[in-house]
């Protein structure tokens, strides 16, 4: 052990003027718009895309990320390590894919078996992320199970989360709701899809993120 | 699962038994009483490593044509005050109701109340 104890110079600096770098995870529920904001953010900083996006819930079932994605707020940046997960639920149905979706019965149990190891990879990435970028659908009731738990396991690990109120470009959005639901985390509302106040997330997503780590408890 | 004629089962489970187990067998009980197609009212409810411990193995047992997983719903934990913290209050996971998704669905939630349908057979979504 050093002068300075267990930290290097560099976690000594980190704490002082904060991260440089952090992994952070994309997560909520199937079909929030997780992979559209995905797509955002890299398009935006990188030029890049990370994948399809689709209607039919459950479009990503495999964790896919982008390394060193490097994001301004026009006084600091932040590179990140982007994690698109895919959606995480309670449940699965191939049949609501047939007659929902109108996918065949092959084609909707492969999707659903996809589904499920999705969820558990989802989770998984969990282990290894510095914050979270959570996203939630604006014109949907905000107190579903996946968005508690997923909040409450990243408050229990003392992870720094951001909240994305998506959609709302759409009539029925209510992105209030979701921040007198969630009061204890920032809230950002947005669109994924047109990029309405994308400038405002991505300051957020700098000035969050770049919080010096805090310790993890299980 | 088997679908029973007689009915749907509706059980309480006491905090007392819920602190007899481990988080794995809290979990393992949980699922399996789930898979069978009873409904669950957890007195003391799980903690939110509990709870995502629960998904993941609720993915893991799926059976596409029997157990499509489950319905949970509860509120978050309690908050103990700033003074409660201080003499080492801790956050307590409060009652929650789980049950098989294909039969279990959540109407509205909000911070006052829980609404739940049952809906027999594969209805629920």
């Amino acid at each position: 052990m050093g002068l300075f104890g267990k930290g290097s110079l560099s976690a000594i600096l980190q704490r002082i003027f904060g991260k440089k770098h952090a992994k952070i995870g994309i997560y909520g529920p199937p079909n929030v718009g997780k992979t559209t904001l995905a797509n955002r953010i890299l398009r935006d900083w990188t030029g890049d895309i990370m994948g399809s996006v689709s209607e039919i819930p459950h479009e990503t079932r495999r964790a896919k990320w982008k390394k060193d994605v490097k994001v301004d707020n026009g006084n600091s940046s932040l590179f990140m390590d982007i994690v698109d997960t895919p959606g995480i639920s309670t449940k699965v149905d191939f049949k609501e894919f047939m007659d929902t979706y109108g996918l065949s019965r092959e084609e909707a149990k492969r999707r659903a078996k996809e589904a499920t190891e999705g969820v558990i990879e989802a989770i998984k990435w969990l282990e290894g992320i510095d914050g979270v970028l959570l996203v939630m659908d604006s014109t949907q009731d905000p107190f579903t199970q996946v968005n508690v738990t997923i909040l409450g396991n990243l408050e229990a690990r003392n992870l720094p989360v951001l909240i994305a109120a998506n959609k709302i470009d759409m009539e029925d959005s209510s992105p209030a709701t979701l921040k007198s639901a969630f009061p204890q985390h920032p809230v950002v509302p947005i669109s994924a899809l047109t990029g309405y106040n994308s400038d405002n997330l991505y300051s957020t997503m700098v000035s969050h993120f770049r919080k010096r780590k805090r310790r993890k408890r299980r | 699962m088997t679908k029973k004629d007689n009915g749907i089962s509706f059980n309480l489970v006491s905090r007392q038994k819920l602190e007899e187990l481990s988080s794995d067998e809290k979990l393992k009980f949980i699922l399996r009483e789930v898979k069978k197609g009873k409904i669950l009212v957890l007195e003391y409810g799980l903690t939110p490593m509990e709870q995502t411990n629960l998904i993941e193995n609720t993915m893991k047992e799926i059976e596409q044509d029997t157990f499509i997983g489950v319905e949970m719903e509860g509120y978050g934990q309690d908050s103990p005050s700033f003074i409660q913290r201080i003499f080492g209050v801790i956050r307590k996971p409060r009652m929650t109701l789980i049950g098989p998704a294909d039969q279990l669905k959540m109407v509205k939630k909000d911070n006052e109340m829980i609404q739940t349908r049952i809906v027999p057979g594969r209805g629920a979504k």
